[in-house]
């Protein structure tokens, strides 16, 4: 039998892919469970507001805002509220003030693409566009200009330590470990995922959601305030993207690089669509995502013997780079698995009542 | 106006002296309404008459400049639909308001839903309620199915079951009947009889004059925004509502002169074609139109016409059959070269078709034809021969413009589709079809319009003609062909067709052979 | 006259409000951030960085050429993004287009390094644009094969872009004993200097495009095929135009612009090209676009705006020490005023002012839900 597979080279290379993968998978899982985070809650940020309508190319934008306003608040408030440290993810005061400000940065400027998509109903497009573009300047001009001084941030969040007995335990140790070994940024990732998808699926919020984001006059005359639920989402987007924009600046690293979101917004809008508009399906999608990247890593590391090895050292590493950007593509041509976005999805909601 | 008849009992909904006003028109001038507890009221006027601006301020969606609101005697002021909701008026649109990815569960109680534990919806009880609902009334649906996998008679279901469920005493619906087929139509009246024996008010807005005398307790009519009359269906008939609505004596024969038609333009032969979900509306149609004559289409909207339409001008791939014309084989070709072939054709919806709004009259008089000579050199446009042909068909076609650089947006409706009849009819063509040609228009435009077509016929050309205007089509046709779920099922004489036989044959389809079937059912018409 | 004037003034006013405004809100950013910084208010550092900007960008002969030679890719990529929209196409890949466009020019330049300046010159230039035709030919034929919306399609393809440079420049272009990976300089298919120290052809060429562009649109029935496309694709599908035809036929014109810019860049100012290559081209073109309201000599007139901004950016880091960054915050704050044209028409009482894309398609997003599939 062995030997009948591995007769014909291509199946025979598929067996040796997957148990290379297989073999991997403990080992790369906590360093793509990282990587994911922040695609995660672009790919959130996305789900929550173009499932109300609103189409948000500005993730990317948001989570810069939120990465330099995190960041830059640990400059200032470390000298005023002090560095003690908490019990559990090496969390102080400044630490935890300055992620609420790096939330409500994400919220703020979610706040100025839901006015601009909302009410002044202009292109969402160009309104996200605009948020990246500022977003880059604003952070950049004042990076630069801070950095004259070269001031100390306020460090970062630090991971969990689970009892050694639970890592230790055969089969799903590292399991364990992928998901709970983690900063609270990332462990709030995974709560806020199973969260959103019981929120948007049972709940009369998730409902209303949905149904704003697919026929927002059918909500409107069940007396459903269209212009305001989208306003909450748009906002509670911004505060995901701030989220993942924190994570960057506060507890994967503990500073500030102009651009550090290199495109992890963009990604998790590819993440929300290979994930089909669902939270759960947008976080999977992130996983996928960022086990691209592990694995070209881990094939430069440690690469699998014989042919397999070969082939796939001989690819360019690149090519894993662009692996999430493919697959969308093909995805959204619809070659395999048709993804549908929601029927209202990016056009303005004009009311109804002519005053 | 108001009601002059002395039936007991105080009106579940009053509407006083109700007017509003938009810029330039008065769409409402102090409208008087009452609604009796159990009465289906019905509401009848021309397109434009101001019914929508009427049912939206009850429903909240309009706040009206004057007048008072009384429900149950009290006078409310309704601020948005959901404080409508909340006084017992519901509202079934024209255009249902359901969300077709949703479940029929999730469409009925947005906006009502009964949650537990802080947000979560309560499936089980409202599916209970669902399901009790329909037994109630006589239609059960399962609440889990997705209610973009219904037909349009069930959506329409849902659409009742959603007021109900809101516990609404007035039902307004809009136009219900209008994407319906008879039977689905009869099926919805059952249900509103059910409905208003349960003590249920029920306003039935429409503008069809025999659904209006079937289904209603009493009638009234408003035009231009005033009420003109109120009546009940046993002291009315036809040509008395038909007067009230239109306000003067419909004419019921055009002048349209005698016709001389020669050989065979158009001839289609075992034509199968789909509709965009794959479903074949369009049944194997064979049909002849000779050089000459308007050979009418008559049917309810919806049957297949507009399918059959596309197939012609080559906007739609038949599936099956053939169309030629002068005996030349132009089935499947694209609608460029149809329209090369010297085929006219003026689409149903002259905004999202027949005009680019945003472009000068100018260049929507050449949309068409812009790639011919004189218009075009080569790759290049010729503005000049543009202009000069604009300057000429604005004049030939008495399109009120204050000059052909204005925007197609900024025309009046009539002269809209006047740009669009100026364009087809300005060609040498074998065939015109015409879908809805007059469509929402005012009378003058219209008479205008009819003029021309019949101009056109005298001329030579075979024109098909599109209508769900069956006044229309007996207006203008030499010949009748009646269209019923995607069939012919009657072809009658233009100028010796029965309105009610064609009414009959457009309703239920005939029986048999297609011959005349007058008197085998009698309900509508 | 004075019609001529009205009307000047009804196109003209709210770009120049909007660039008025966005210069009073960098003045705040200037002297706010600095206070926040140093904590001394000076409303004079907005002056000195302003006229630092100003004498950088055309304060000299030289800075007027480097104006001028930073104006041309932006030209051309605002030309790209202006025919998409007026054929109802979002193509947010004119980035993606750019790097393909100087991808394919360098590979072709350095084959033909050596060759005469004549034909290396033509043909490299057009391998760069052939290469962004190609890729702004795979957004169209999906969009009209299968409905897949261009702004997502052409995000992606940004990206997978940058992955082909690197791979490319790292692999195959990769010059054997260089110290980082970097491809060798395109030699004699360097675009000619023919004015100043580096005012290369360019100059000449790309305002030719913009000619070509406006003759396209408006002069020809292909360019009225597109508008119509753009502006109802109902009303082109009725009167026998094919909207897929259209569609890939205008991203694909769309990417050959993208990837002249791209080409013109490589082949004019860097001459080679290292796995870092890129610049913001791509994204500065929608706002040279938008300023320009898709008409050619607005891109003309925009593009040289934001090319000055770009030039004297270093000089205003330089003499005032105000980041460069700053550009990217005026960019953005412009194209903030102008979309909320609406508003700003309210404010300053501008009855005729036009906002911007009246004759195309207004939300392109408007497509982007449901299912879509074009015919």
């Amino acid at each position: 039998m062995d030997h009948f597979l591995y007769g014909i080279p291509i199946v025979g290379l598929v067996f040796e892919l997957i148990g290379y993968l297989v073999h991997i998978t403990p080992i790369i899982a906590p360093i793509v469970m990282k990587a994911s985070v922040s695609i995660g809650f672009a790919a959130l940020c996305g789900v929550m507001c173009e499932r109300s309508g609103i189409v948000n190319i500005g993730i990317e934008g948001m989570m810069l805002v939120a990465a330099f306003v995190g960041w830059m608040a640990g400059v200032y408030l470390e000298p005023v509220l002090g560095s003690t440290v908490g019990p559990v993810f090496g969390v102080t005061p400044t630490l935890l003030v300055a992620l609420v400000l790096a939330v409500l940065a994400g919220v703020l400027v979610a706040l100025i693409h839901a006015w601009l998509s909302i009410s002044v109903k202009a292109d969402q497009i160009i309104s996200g566009t605009i948020i990246n573009i500022a977003a880059f300047g604003i952070t950049g001009y004042l990076i630069s200009l801070l950095s004259i001084n070269s001031p100390e941030g306020a460090g970062q969040f630090k991971a969990w330590n689970p009892p050694q007995a639970i890592s230790d335990l055969p089969v799903v140790g590292w399991l364990f470990d992928t998901v709970f070994a983690q900063g609270p940024i990332t462990i709030g990732l995974i709560v806020i995922v199973v969260v959103f998808q019981i929120a948007l699926f049972r709940t009369r919020w998730g409902l209303r959601s949905r149904a704003v984001g697919e026929h927002p006059r059918a909500a409107e005359t069940v007396g459903i305030n269209v212009i305001r639920l989208r306003y909450r989402n748009v906002m509670l987007g911004g505060a995901l993207a701030g989220l993942g924009g924190a994570f960057l600046s506060m507890e994967s690293t503990g500073t500030f690089q102009p651009g550090m979101t290199v495109g992890r917004g963009f990604i998790g809008l590819a993440a929300m669509i290979v994930g089909r508009w669902t939270p759960i399906g947008a976080f999977g999608a992130a996983l996928l995502f960022a086990s691209s990247v592990g694995i070209s890593q881990s094939i430069l590391i440690a690469p699998p013997p014989g042919q397999l090895g070969d082939i796939l050292i001989s690819l360019p590493p690149q090519f894993f780079d662009a692996l999430p950007y493919l697959v969308t593509i093909i995805i959204l041509a619809g070659v395999i698995g048709r993804s549908i976005p929601p029927a209202a999805d990016g056009q303005p909601y004009e009311r109804e009542a002519a005053t | 106006m108001t009601s002059e008849s002395p039936q007991v009992g105080a009106p579940a909904l009053e509407m006083r002296g109700i007017t509003k006003r938009y810029p330039g028109v008065v769409a409402n001038d102090s409208i008087d309404l009452d609604i009796r507890p159990g009465e289906i009221h019905a509401l009848l006027g021309e397109n434009g008459a101001g019914k929508t601006t009427l049912m939206n301020i009850l429903y909240g969606l309009a706040r009206p400049d004057e007048g008072t609101i009384l429900i149950g005697g009290e006078e409310v002021r309704l601020t948005g639909p959901s404080e409508a909701i909340r006084r017992g008026i519901s509202m079934v649109h024209q255009h249902f308001m359901l969300v077709p990815v949703l479940t029929v569960a999730e469409n009925i109680i947005l906006g009502e839903e009964t949650t537990v534990r802080g947000g979560f919806l309560d499936r089980s009880e409202a599916h209970k309620r669902i399901v009790d609902l329909g037994r109630r009334f006589g239609f059960e649906v399962d609440p889990e199915v997705k209610v973009g996998s219904l037909s349009v008679g069930w959506q329409q279901r849902v659409e009742i079951l959603k007021a109900l469920y809101r516990n609404a005493k007035v039902l307004v619906l809009d136009e219900p009947t209008a994407v319906l087929t008879p039977q689905e139509t009869q099926e919805i009246f059952e249900v509103l009889r059910r409905l208003a024996a349960e003590g249920h008010s029920i306003v039935f807005i429409s503008h069809k004059l025999y659904e209006v005398l079937e289904i209603a307790d009493r009638i009234t009519v408003i035009r231009r925004g005033k009420v003109v009359g109120q009546r009940v269906p046993a002291e009315t008939n036809e040509e008395d509502l038909a007067e009230m609505m239109v306000g003067r004596e419909v004419s019921l024969t055009v002048d349209r002169g005698e016709s001389h038609p020669a050989g065979a333009a158009l001839a289609i032969q075992g034509l199968v074609v789909r509709d965009d979900r794959g479903r074949e509306v369009v049944h194997a149609v064979d049909l002849e139109v000779r050089s000459g004559e308007i050979l009418g289409i008559a049917g309810v909207a919806g049957n297949g016409q507009d399918e059959l339409v596309e197939a012609i001008v080559g906007l739609r791939k038949p599936t099956r059959g053939t169309v030629s014309l002068e005996g030349i084989d132009i089935t499947g070709l694209r609608s460029r070269d149809v329209y090369e072939h010297g085929v006219g054709y003026v689409p149903a919806d002259r905004h999202r078709f027949g005009l680019v709004l945003s472009f000068s009259i100018a260049d929507n008089l050449v949309l068409t034809s812009y790639h011919r000579q004189p218009y075009s050199r080569g790759l290049l446009r010729n503005d000049e021969a543009i202009r000069e042909a604009a300057e000429e068909r604005i004049k030939a076609f008495d399109i009120r413009t204050p000059s052909a650089d204005a925007k197609a947006a900024t025309l009046s409706g009539g002269n809209q589709q006047k740009v669009v009849i100026a364009r087809e009819f300005s060609r040498d063509l074998k065939l015109l079809v015409l879908d809805q040609p007059t469509r929402g228009l005012d009378v003058g435009s219209i008479e205008f319009i009819h003029k021309q077509i019949i101009a056109k016929r005298n001329a030579g050309t075979a024109i098909l003609l599109v209508s769900a205007e069956l006044d229309e089509i007996l207006d203008l046709s030499d010949r009748i062909a009646v269209v019923y779920r995607g069939k012919l099922v009657g072809l009658r004489d233009g100028r010796t067709a029965e309105k009610n036989d064609v009414g009959l044959l457009m309703a239920t389809g005939g029986r048999a052979n297609g011959d005349s079937a007058g008197g085998e059912t009698g309900s509508a018409a | 006259m004075s019609a001529r004037l009205s009307r000047a003034w009804a196109i003209l006013a709210l770009p120049l409000i909007s660039i008025g405004l966005s210069v009073i809100v960098g003045s705040l950013v200037i002297v706010f951030s600095q206070w926040l910084v140093t904590g001394e208010l000076q409303a004079g550092l907005a002056l000195d960085a302003y006229g630092a900007l100003v004498s950088g960008s055309v304060g000299s002969e030289r800075a007027i050429v480097n104006t001028l030679i930073n104006t041309m890719p932006l030209l051309l990529g605002g030309l790209a993004v202006g025919l998409g929209f007026k054929g109802g196409l979002f193509n947010i890949g004119v980035q993606g287009q750019f790097l393909m466009g100087a991808l394919g020019s360098v590979i072709v330049g350095v084959q033909l390094r050596e060759s005469p300046a004549l034909i290396a010159i033509p043909i490299s230039l057009v391998a760069g644009m052939i290469f962004g035709a190609a890729w702004g030919f795979i957004p169209g034929f999906l969009k009209a094969v299968s409905g897949a919306h261009e702004v997502v399609t052409t995000i992606m393809l940004n990206f997978v872009a940058i992955a082909i440079l690197a791979a490319a420049v790292s692999g195959p272009l990769n010059v054997i004993g260089s110290q980082s990976p970097q491809t060798l300089p395109v030699g004699n298919a360097s675009l000619p200097v023919i004015l100043g120290r580096n005012g290369t052809i360019a100059i000449i060429y790309a305002p030719i495009m913009a000619i070509l562009y406006g003759w396209l649109l408006f002069r020809t029935t292909r360019g009225f095929e597109i508008r119509v496309a753009g502006a109802s694709p109902d009303a082109a599908r009725y009167a026998g135009m094919s909207p897929r035809h259209l569609i890939i036929w205008t991203m694909s014109v769309s990417g050959m612009l993208g990837g002249m810019a791209g080409a013109t860049d490589l082949l004019g100012a860097t001459h080679q090209m290292t796995t870092t290559y890129g610049t913001t081209v791509g994204f500065d073109a929608i706002a040279v676009a938008l300023l320009g309201r898709t008409n050619p000599l607005g891109i003309v007139l925009s593009a040289l705006l934001f090319g000055a901004m770009r030039t004297g950016a270093s000089a205003m880091q330089i003499q005032a020490g105000v980041p460069a960054d700053l550009v990217g915050v005026l960019q953005a704050t412009i194209l903030f005023f102008l979309i909320i044209g609406p508003v700003i028409k309210r404010i300053f009482r501008l009855k005729d002012a036009k906002t911007g894309l009246e004759d195309s398609a207004t939300t392109f997003t408007a497509t982007y839900g449901g299912e879509a599939t074009i015919r």
